[in-house]
């Protein structure tokens, strides 16, 4: 860790405005990615905006019959609020999936939304990275790569985003707030994280000196038929290898409106609109999952250690829709396998 | 005997609770400064200059040892717990990860920020970073077990009986490297005061930290004070003396000034050693009734560069004792790579070893169509084949019998996936363990005084497993004073010598030197007519006000009469999801003979402990290295998955009695490696149980069972 300044934003306008004058300075929110990140030296901030106590930390009902959650919520006490446990479960859900609870208390939904991922060589500063170091190369693709991207990659990455909550907040259309030098705008969320193409050090598509205010979900939960199933290698704290959020809506035994959105697979949250425009109006069979998963999939491409993840998703894909049609959601409290 | 056998607290959990009990890097030390470790960024090569100046400026920075100016240490020292390699005193890079600097700062941070702005120049070779590839070029080790015994062993003629047999198993197994990770990293604090070195170090071994920084800075042994009062754990990993305390004694020494050197958890990836990778052939070989009738046991063990010195994984060991087989071979083989010196992990050898062996007896037993736990009561060895000796004590028909019944064994349907619960598969398997009873001479003092306390003192470690109660249970039912009134004293090399705390081996050792002391403590005071006076009492009537004795106490003859070990049987259940693989242990029972059990409490702490580690192993653990260039890529407890709360089912432990005291005066067997042993066979056996397919490699994964 190299030595940094510290100061602290007064309101939001404050932190754009101090971020505005000093761009290799960062935001500081519950600090649980980043922090870590600068010990490693992959991140080297010359000054550190402390933000975490900016009024963000509402959770409020909108016009519109949807929720606003302030970027400061953290990310516990956004999973245990009622009107998200009642209307959202896929996301309450997806929340306790993650991380551990410890690091949930601390974590704000901006941070969530803004970590980086675990890729290993992006946190090793002895070997190449083109997403912490533009054009030195990605030791991933032959290199170690079982918990890498298997959509969506690119030749010069083939990192994943670690996020579960962000495979919940895409899957139910959420939209991001955000403010900067030029305004306040709203990203719709499928826009926000971006693919890696040949610049992987942008994990989004936020602009310099932007910051993330609040996330805005619409009215649709989805609470009737939801999943949110994750696949990893112990019970708790573990990056999902596969993970899938899906959310039904159904008239009798046909489906009338689908999510699908899937996790661990690639540079973002991988949501694919054909996958769902092939559940629509079909009944909710095996066979219908089974492919909707093969056309979600239908250009995925392993690497040497994680060809395996493209027969697992699918696999998982059609679980999840089948947990999802029965009401049976993947409890992750439970410390039986479903 | 009253407080033997008893499930007594920690006397010291208090202590650790409140954080009062004091690890290395805690102790302060005026006028301390901190060193930080630079580690290689290449697999193999040699160092052709450093870029120090940038460093050297920063604040508070004393001074930046690398092998141009670091002391020359006396590396001819042939002690086996003395690493030699790598000390900064050539240019040679062998492996990834080597330290190559050390940075000297007032302040940690400054010390810290400093040695991320060491430059390295090297020369690079090509690493050669995996065993696999290179197989064909296994030697036979130089000193296998320290030289105690040849690498390979033989009895009858396995490979014609193998020839001749109907029903066979050739088949490979391998196992993954693993770090024993405890919760303490190596912390060394050194001082040095004239020519006398003080050392606070989390070490197994306080006596061999001693002799070997002693003859690693050419002094005598008496000017080197080793103080370790508490261990956060060692698996292994504390039982040398590692280059970072050896670094930090010769830093203070160039600087003057006591330093501090705490080993990140990256960096213990690279700085003590590591369980290695093994590939394993066996060849196994039974009659139709299902008596074996050959067994090979082909091991071969990853290892660093020779020049760094040698460790052999000892997997075929347990294969030449367990059970009744005329024909048995064993051999032992290195391969050389650009990794670091591996070292002992709990259960060396035998947690390998019998991962392939406790699998391969399974494998047979299907070949036969027999249940796999009369399979082994069918191959039942009544003595050690081996060594052709009596065992000191064998209770492992009984472990066998009393774990079969708390798991339900019998209900096992012999057909693999057979028990289903909607998406799920569930299986059942099982294996043997086996550890040896080790036992090394060791030495105790003893004082009782006349208000009845006492005062015991021993040069051993506590590693976190309970040597200061069990101890003062020994010295309180020896002495016939209450465990309260029993002051323990350890981890100091100027207490009485006593051994590394490794093989199992503490209380076999050090409890045997503490019931001798205090019999020679009785002895002093005691005529024949008053044995059964209390001591303070007899104390009061010679108007003494203490009375004191020091005692070796070391093995015998029983050693070359007896063979000795201990034993369990290990009964596993896993939840395998029939579609996503995701693999579960949902029931686990293990049923161990120890020998005689001090305390059961702390006892049944490490059977847990022990299994769970299995579990990690069969499942979990795994450190991987990059291809190219030699790197851990999961040098971190994030990504180097151990079992958390959530994939641990209830266990439970049963101790099998055992009262025999033949091994060693309190007929303790030693419980720390035994339960961990056999565990990872058992849950692959259970996997297969579960799924019918069989994984000869840890560990299992979801994607070995996506079938």
């Amino acid at each position: 860790m190299i030595g940094f300044q510290y100061s602290r934003a007064q309101d939001v306008a404050d932190a754009v405005r101090q971020i505005a004058a000093e761009p290799s300075a960062k935001f500081i929110a519950g600090g649980t990615n980043l922090i870590d990140l600068m010990k490693q030296d992959v991140e080297r901030p010359s000054r550190l905006i402390d933000i975490s106590r900016l009024p963000l930390r509402s959770v409020e009902e909108t016009a519109s019959g949807g929720l606003r959650i302030g970027a400061l919520v953290p990310n516990a006490d956004l999973a245990y609020h009622p009107l998200i446990a009642q209307r959202y479960p896929m996301l309450a859900s997806s929340i306790l999936a993650g991380a551990s609870a410890q690091l949930r208390n601390m974590a704000s939904t901006g941070g969530n939304l803004l970590q980086r991922t675990r890729c290993y060589y992006f946190y090793d500063t002895a070997t190449p990275c083109n997403k912490r170091v533009p054009g030195s190369g990605c030791s991933a693709i032959a290199g170690l790569n079982r918990m890498h991207a298997i959509l969506g990659t690119s030749e010069s990455c083939i990192a994943t985003h670690p996020s579960d909550m962000c495979v919940a907040l895409v899957a139910l259309d959420a939209t991001v707030h955000v403010a900067g030098p030029a305004g306040a705008r709203v990203i719709a969320f499928a826009d926000f994280h971006r693919l890696p193409g040949d610049e992987p050090q942008r994990d989004t598509t936020l602009q310099d000196g932007e910051i993330v205010t609040a996330v805005e979900l619409p009215e649709r939960g989805f609470s009737a038929h939801y999943t949110y199933l994750k696949i990893r290698d112990r019970l708790s704290y573990a990056f999902a290898l596969v993970s899938v959020a899906a959310g039904l809506e159904l008239e009798g035994d046909r489906i009338k409106d689908a999510r699908l959105a899937l996790g661990g697979v690639a540079h973002k949250p991988w949501r694919d609109p054909t996958a769902e425009t092939a559940l629509r109006g079909q009944p909710a069979s095996q066979a219908t999952f089974a492919s909707a998963a093969t056309i979600l999939l239908r250009d995925a491409k392993g690497y040497e250690h994680n060809r395996f993840k493209i027969d697992l998703a699918r696999r998982a894909i059609v679980r999840a829709l089948t947990q999802a049609a029965a009401g049976t959601p993947q409890l992750q409290s439970s410390k039986k396998i479903a | 005997m009253a407080f033997i056998g008893q499930g007594l607290d920690r006397v010291d959990g208090r202590l650790k609770v409140t954080g009062g009990a004091q690890y290395a890097a805690e102790f302060r030390v005026p006028d301390l400064v901190h060193a930080v470790l630079v580690q290689s960024t290449i697999g193999a090569g040699a160092i052709t200059g450093f870029s120090l100046a940038a460093a050297q400026s920063m604040p508070g920075v004393l001074t930046i040892i690398t092998p141009e100016n670091a002391l020359k240490l006396h590396a001819e020292s042939n002690l086996p717990q003395a690493i030699r390699a790598p000390l900064l005193q050539d240019m040679d890079v062998h492996y990834n990860g080597q330290h190559v600097a050390v940075v000297v700062a007032e302040a940690l941070e400054q010390a810290d920020a400093a040695a991320a702005r060491v430059r390295v120049q090297y020369r690079r070779d090509e690493p050669i970073t995996s065993m696999d590839a290179v197989l064909d070029q296994a030697y036979l080790p130089k000193s296998f077990r320290n030289g105690e015994r040849p690498a390979d062993s033989r009895r009858g003629d396995p490979d014609g009986a193998f020839t001749a047999a109907q029903v066979k198993l050739d088949a490979v197994y391998v196992t993954p490297i693993e770090h024993h990770n405890p919760m303490e990293p190596h912390a060394t604090i050194a001082r040095w005061d004239g020519n006398q070195l003080t050392v606070w170090t989390a070490t197994q071994g306080i006596s061999g930290t001693q002799q070997s920084l002693a003859a690693l800075f050419g002094i005598d042994p008496k000017d080197v004070r080793v103080i370790c009062p508490y261990v956060g754990g060692g698996f292994g990993c504390k039982g040398n003396t590692w280059p970072p305390a050896t670094l930090a004694a010769m830093a203070a020494k160039l600087v003057g000034r006591p330093v501090k050197l705490a080993v990140t958890r990256a960096q213990m990836f690279t700085s003590n050693g590591y369980r290695p990778r093994t590939v394993q052939s066996l060849r196994f070989a039974a009659d139709q009734q299902g008596h074996l009738v050959s067994m090979r046991h082909d091991g071969i063990s990853q290892m660093s560069q020779p020049v760094l010195g040698e460790f052999a994984e000892p997997v075929g060991l347990a294969t030449e004792m367990l059970y009744a087989c005329p024909n048995v071979a064993v051999t032992h083989r290195l391969v050389a790579t650009n990794a670091p010196l591996p070292t002992y992990m709990r259960a060396p050898g035998e947690a390998s070893g019998n991962f392939a062996l406790e699998s391969a007896i399974d494998e047979l037993a299907v070949a036969l169509k027999q249940n796999p736990l009369d399979f082994r009561m069918r191959n039942y060895a009544e003595q050690d084949p081996h060594e052709n000796k009596p065992f000191a004590s064998k209770a492992l028909r009984e472990c066998y019998r009393q774990g079969a019944e708390a798991f339900g064994w019998s209900r096992r349907p012999s057909e693999p996936r057979a028990m289903r619960d909607g998406n799920v598969l569930i299986g059942w398997g099982m294996a043997t363990s086996t550890y040896p009873t080790h036992r090394m001479a060791a030495n105790a003092y003893v004082r009782v005084n006349a208000d009845g306390t006492a005062l015991v003192q021993v040069g051993t470690q506590d590693l976190g497993t309970g040597t200061y109660t069990v101890m003062s249970q020994i010295a309180a039912d020896e002495l016939g004073l209450p465990v309260q009134r029993i002051h323990l004293e350890l981890g100091d090399s100027r207490f009485p010598h006593a051994p590394v705390s490794g093989g199992s081996m503490t209380v076999a050792s050090v409890g045997p030197a503490i019931k001798t002391a205090c019999q020679a403590v009785r002895a002093k005071l005691s005529n024949d007519g008053d044995t059964n006076v209390a001591l303070p009492e007899l104390l009061a009537r010679r108007n003494m006000p203490s009375v004191e004795a020091s005692s070796e106490a070391k093995s015998g003859e029983e050693q070359k009469r007896y063979s000795m070990h201990a034993f369990g049987a290990q009964f596993a259940e896993v939840r395998v999801d029939a579609d996503l693989g995701e693999i579960r242990v949902s029931r686990y029972v293990g049923a161990f003979d120890g020998g005689r059990i001090i305390n059961t409490k702390t006892a049944r702490s490490q059977l847990i402990g022990g299994i769970v580690f299995g579990i990690g192993m069969a499942l979990l653990e795994e450190t991987h290295v990059d291809g190219e260039t030699g790197r851990v890529v999961n040098a971190n407890v994030s990504e180097y998955l151990m079992p958390v709360n959530a994939d641990i089912p209830d266990i439970q432990a049963i101790l099998v009695p055992n009262d025999e005291l033949v091994s060693n005066s309190l007929g303790a067997k030693g419980i720390g490696e035994l339960p961990m042993v056999g565990v990872a066979a058992a849950v692959a056996n259970a996997v297969y149980h579960a799924t019918g397919v069989r994984v000869r490699k840890l560990p299992i994964r979801i994607e070995d069972l996506l079938v």
